[in-house]
């Protein structure tokens, strides 16, 4: 059980809140206090649109155990349309093949159970095809 | 800071050590490495370590170890960077026998990863990643290799066979090396036709885990003569560098600017270039590893790696010889471990004793050691001298 760290990361994980440089208008995610793009201090917060591209994606066979019984289920490396790139299930895929560069947008959806079945269910981020 | 020799080295097979337990297989790496130095005793104990809280139940490994080696009162610390630890350790021994604090110092690389299941060591190794933003997305450790590896082949325009070579050379080296845990060579057909792992990855290009530990003793370089068919090795460079702990806040996934920043720092610690280096004991946890690793440190240009392979340069007798006792892929990967047995196998080179995979008379080799998808990377140049 990791109650408070699932509660901690919820703006992240339902919403996409990552932070916008001050001082150089670079977007953000996941969160940091440095800016990697000038490295003054960031902390004003930015909602991402969603919207954005697979770079690259893979077909896990051999699951970490927590997610065993989804496997296999594809993960990608998306860039966002504001910069930033965020590694993410996709999900909703059907019968049609990916492709680096197809657009995709996030939705919310269950992650998995942590712990046993009375173990809380994680919800978070994960991207489909645009629509 | 004063030069540093490399006395003594040890190792242990890298297999399924059913029979033996977390302190055996660190205390024989140990006990081997002293006898090769000639020694009985030491007065730092640097051990490196990943996975011992996780899949062992074990910690505070430096007390653990010098417990059982009978280094009592002694000073000993674990050092931990993932599959880096070993060659962290290695660098801590370095650094505290250079800085004159230390005369003896053993560094020790050890891992017993077969007390868990299978899934439960991934989920383990996972934690060299971001835990928040990426584990959290069920990604593995093979599955972020597998990432990099499908944008590279997809920007460079390589087929998944182009990374054949680097496979079938670590498990042609790995039949002449008795500590090796994947002693047979295998065939481009195999590799094609291999069991998928995370795609593009496949089982052969993924190398496999192990318990074993390697070590080496470190002492002063004035403290040690060349005897008559044993080389004094010493450390001539040694550096270490980071890139961001996730992939997908790196600027250019695929560049290891780690590896670059370490070897070019190691080379001018060393003053030579690599065109200078005569064998290379690189990182192939998977084999888009070894590509971006000899992009990185000056071998190829930036998406040429494959290229080395595919005309057959890193052989022995080849341009650059990698993975001369198997490499990662066939010597085997016991994590926190690697970055010593990459040690220990260059010393073994620079002493000339690699039997039909010596390279010809080699003078100065280099070791890679990398923690994460590129996150941590130490390199190390040693020479005879």
């Amino acid at each position: 059980m990791e109650i408070p760290r699932h509660w901690r990361l919820k703006k992240q994980r339902y919403a996409l809140v990552g932070e916008v440089c001050p001082h150089c208008d670079y977007k953000i995610f996941p969160p940091r206090d440095v800016c990697p793009n000038c490295g003054d201090e960031a902390k004003t917060l930015y909602t991402f649109s969603g919207r954005g591209e697979v770079f690259s994606y893979t077909t896990i066979y051999e699951a970490p155990t927590g997610f065993d019984s989804m496997a296999p289920y594809t993960v990608a490396l998306i860039k966002l349309e504001e910069g930033p790139m965020v590694t993410a299930q996709l999900t909703d895929l059907g019968d049609q093949p990916v492709e680096i560069g197809m657009p995709v947008e996030m939705v919310t959806r269950k992650m998995r159970n942590d712990g046993d079945e009375r173990g809380v269910i994680v919800y978070g981020y994960k991207f489909r095809r645009r629509v | 800071m004063r030069p540093v020799a490399i006395l003594g080295i040890g190792q242990t097979q890298v297999d399924e050590h059913w029979e033996k337990s977390l302190r055996e297989i660190g205390g024989e790496a140990i006990f081997a490495a002293m006898n090769d130095a000639g020694l009985e005793k030491a007065d730092a104990l640097y051990v490196g370590n990943m996975l011992s809280p996780l899949v062992n139940g074990q910690n505070q490994l430096g007390t653990f170890f010098s417990d059982w080696a009978g280094l009592w009162h002694k000073e000993a610390v674990k050092v931990e960077a993932a599959c880096g630890s070993g060659a962290a350790a290695f660098r801590a021994a370095l650094m505290a026998v250079a800085s004159g604090e230390v005369e003896v110092a053993i560094a020790l690389g050890v891992e017993k990863m077969t007390d868990k299941s299978g899934r439960d060591v991934t989920a383990a190794l996972a934690t060299a990643a971001d835990a928040d933003y990426e584990v959290e997305q069920g990604v593995s450790f093979v599955g972020l290799n597998a990432l990099i590896m499908r944008r590279y082949m997809y920007e460079y325009g390589w087929k998944h066979a182009d990374f054949a070579p680097f496979s079938i050379n670590a498990h042609a080296n790995a039949v002449h090396n008795p500590y090796a845990r994947l002693r047979e060579s295998i065939t481009l057909e195999q590799f094609e036709k291999s069991a998928m792992v995370a795609t593009p990855i496949n089982l052969l290009d993924a190398s496999p885990i192990g318990d074993g530990a390697a070590a080496a003793v470190l002492v002063p370089a004035e403290k040690v003569n060349a005897l008559p068919g044993r080389p004094r090795v010493l450390v001539t460079g040694s550096a270490s560098a980071t890139d961001t702990i996730a992939v997908h806040s790196r600027r250019d996934p695929l560049f290891l600017s780690a590896a670059y920043q370490s070897a070019r720092r190691a080379y001018q610690m060393a003053g030579v270039g690599a065109d200078e280096i005569d064998v290379f004991e690189l990182h192939d946890a998977f084999s888009i590893m070894s590509a971006l690793s000899l992009e990185a440190c000056g071998f190829a240009e930036r998406g040429q790696g494959p290229r080395l392979g595919l005309e057959d340069q890193i052989r022995v007798g080849g341009r650059i010889p990698v993975c001369t006792r198997g490499g990662l892929k066939a010597r085997g990967h016991p994590v926190g471990a690697t970055g010593m047995y990459q040690i220990v196998e260059v010393v073994q080179q620079l002493r000339g004793e690699c039997g039909p995979t010596q390279v010809d008379g080699a003078r100065i080799g280099m070791a890679q050691n990398i923690g994460g998808s590129g996150a941590t990377i130490l390199t190390h140049i040693l020479a005879v001298g």
